[in-house]
């Protein structure tokens, strides 16, 4: 696993053709993750409300990040720091695989973005500290939650606001994620392990652990009708933002 | 460096220019290109058409700054009255005086010049006149169209208001549903003795529907209707090509005396009626809007209507999109539109051709059907107060910019 930054430039020509066809792949809104790309206006949705009441910027507002520093961690191709750079932000995107990230980067530079990506663990990156960050479908994936979560909240700047969504461990999403939906090939095969889920109250109390109040949560549902959406079923998967007060930061940099 | 935009509006017409309007008034930036002359689109004569104006649609107008531009110029529907061949047991829509107007009739040129002068100051629109489409193209990251002339306009979405021949939709292979009536709408404004007091009337005749629409009374006072008179496709030629005189005698025929005398005729026109349908209203940053996606019969005047309900509802997924820093092209945004315009459009269209079938049937016993159906709907006022919601537009999710 690299640690290096890749910028599009760096890439070789036979290399650029290869993450190109993977980024074709990632962002395709009926390829393998499509489910993912359903998702995206929901989770948007609840960021941008959170990111509303906590900067008390205009709902209107088409650029509320103008200004801040965002980090998504576990950004596959960029299906978040995009949105997040149009928002505004200056956009750092981080992933465990060197190939997402290169397939990050060739997508960013087609659609004239500017986004840092960096390939590697967050925890060994040394990435700074940032207004917003967002943590969206990572942590289950994670083989050591607390370790993760500490790094994550340790890159939340003092005042700081922190979003993390994640499947419930539940019934619900027992049947629906890690099996009705796999088996169906709506999400790819292996992509869940039901017994890595936590339950609100668990991620509730890690952020509390390392500083943080959750603000806001809000669960995501699925139905035939309407598709995903925000709901107050937090059964199948759920949202949470969460902020680091100004002046209880007990970080040594503070 | 290109001057890129949000969205690359193909066709200028009537859905084309609210569209561009009502984005830019949300910010949304666009080229429009259309292939006529703006000037020779709003010359007197240049299309005799009037449009219903649903009160969602006049929402629409007023919610982007045109309702004083327009209001002079408009006919407020006062009823609605539906009869079969003028026998009894017509069905009138009134509604209270609480209730406001049905819509309102405008001709077409009033709201193509209301449109252009508020495009004209609008620096979110570059509109691209007598403009015609060489090559189109449609990327993951944008879209662009290169002009005869050579020049090249990109922009994030591409938007298909062409109207019902649309090449863009047809190059998308974007499948069609379509039958024709084999009849014609024969189109003139007719001045007459007595005053039309708001009345719009539809009469159904086996041959087809026979609609009179109220308009503003000309400048020098006489009263005037919109003749929308539907006639099979053979015949038309024939009654377009009759002479003044015997026109107004064959329309006088079929009004029953309703608005008096038939006093003068303008220019007539005609247009070929048919049903099309789009399997789907969204291709690769692509959105239809309009007649690109779908053509009904004006018998009950919602086209246009139909039309604007598409501008309502792209500029709302547009908008609700930007906010989430997602980009005009984006696929959730337009599977959204899809999605929500799809049902909309289907339902009125189902209804408006069912009706259509219900009224061309000749015959003594089907007439007696329709006069019973009609005494029927007349009855019960549950009824009654659907079929005007449908006409004033209000009914189903309603697009913010088309609600109060």
């Amino acid at each position: 696993m690299s640690d290096a930054t890749i910028p599009a430039r760096t890439i070789r020509p036979d290399d650029a053709a290869h993450f190109g066809a993977l980024a074709e792949d990632w962002w395709n809104p009926a390829g393998s993750s499509a489910m993912l790309h359903r998702l995206n206006p929901v989770r948007l949705a609840f960021i941008r409300e959170a990111i509303d009441r906590h900067w008390h910027t205009g709902s209107a507002d088409r650029r509320p990040l103008s200004g801040r520093s965002a980090l998504d961690v576990g950004c596959g191709a960029g299906l978040l720091c995009e949105p997040l750079a149009r928002l505004g932000a200056e956009v750092t995107g981080v992933d465990a695989a060197a190939e997402n990230i290169a397939a990050a980067a060739v997508h960013a530079d087609a659609s004239g973005l500017a986004i840092r990506y960096l390939a590697g663990e967050l925890g060994t990156l040394d990435v700074g500290r940032f207004d917003l960050v967002t943590a969206l479908e990572v942590i289950e994936h994670t083989a050591d939650k607390p370790a993760f979560l500490r790094a994550v909240c340790d890159s939340v700047a003092p005042d700081g606001l922190l979003i993390v969504s994640t499947p419930n461990r539940t019934a619900a999403s027992a049947l629906l994620l890690a099996g009705a939906a796999e088996w169906t090939g709506m999400i790819p095969r292996g992509t869940h392990r039901w017994r890595d889920f936590m339950t609100p109250d668990e991620l509730k109390a890690m952020l509390a652990e390392q500083g943080l109040d959750v603000m806001q949560s809000s669960g995501i549902a699925f139905d035939p009708a309407r598709g995903l959406h925000l709901s107050d079923s937090m059964a199948l998967n759920f949202i949470v933002a969460a902020r680091r007060p100004t002046g209880t930061c007990t970080l040594p940099t503070c | 460096m290109t001057d890129h935009r949000d969205l690359l509006i193909l066709g200028g017409g009537l859905v084309g220019m609210t569209l561009a309007l009502a984005a830019a008034r949300r910010g949304i930036s666009a080229h429009v290109v259309d292939r006529a002359d703006a000037s020779a689109l709003t010359a007197p004569g240049f299309d005799g058409r009037a449009s219903a104006i649903s009160t969602a649609s006049w929402n629409l107008f007023t919610n982007i700054g045109l309702a004083d531009a327009l209001e002079p110029f408009g006919c407020p529907i006062a009823a609605i009255a539906v009869t079969d061949q003028l026998r009894p047991g017509r069905i009138d829509f009134r509604p209270e005086p609480h209730e406001g107007t049905l819509g309102r009739m405008f001709e077409n040129r009033r709201l193509r010049l209301a449109l252009f002068e508020a495009a004209r100051g609008e620096p979110l629109i570059a509109w691209h006149s007598r403009a015609d489409v060489r090559r189109r193209h449609r990327t993951a990251h944008g879209v662009a169209v290169e002009l005869a002339g050579g020049e090249r306009l990109d922009a994030a979405l591409m938007v298909a208001a062409e109207g019902r021949a649309s090449p863009t939709r047809d190059e998308a292979g974007i499948a069609m549903a379509r039958w024709d009536y084999r009849h014609r709408a024969i189109i003139a404004g007719l001045h007459h003795a007595r005053p039309h007091e708001g009345v719009a009337w539809e009469i159904f005749y086996p041959q087809g529907p026979f609609a009179l629409l109220p308009l503003r009374d000309t400048d020098d006072g006489a009263y005037r209707s919109a003749l929308v008179w539907t006639v099979a496709e053979r015949q038309a030629g024939a009654i377009l090509k009759l002479a003044d005189r015997a026109f107004r005698a064959e329309v006088e025929k079929r009004m029953g005396g309703l608005l008096g005398r038939v006093e003068a005729v303008e220019p007539r026109s005609s247009w070929k009626l048919g049903f099309h349908h789009a399997a789907r209203l969204t291709d690769q940053r692509l959105a239809l809007v309009g007649d690109a996606g779908h053509g009904i019969h004006p018998i009950a005047g919602q086209g246009l209507n139909l039309g604007l309900r598409d501008v309502g509802a792209l500029v709302e997924v547009l908008e609700d999109g930007l906010r989430l820093g997602l980009e005009p092209g984006d696929a959730q945004l337009l599977r959204r539109y899809d999605r929500w315009r799809r049902l909309d459009v289907f339902s009125v269209a189902l209804a408006t051709d069912t009706l259509t079938r219900l009224f061309g049937v000749p015959g003594r016993l089907p007439s007696a059907v329709r006069r019973l159906g009609m005494a029927g709907v007349e009855r019960m006022p549950a009824l009654k107060t659907w079929f005007m919601d449908e006409a004033r537009g209000v009914s189903g999710r309603l697009p913010r910019l088309l609600q109060d």
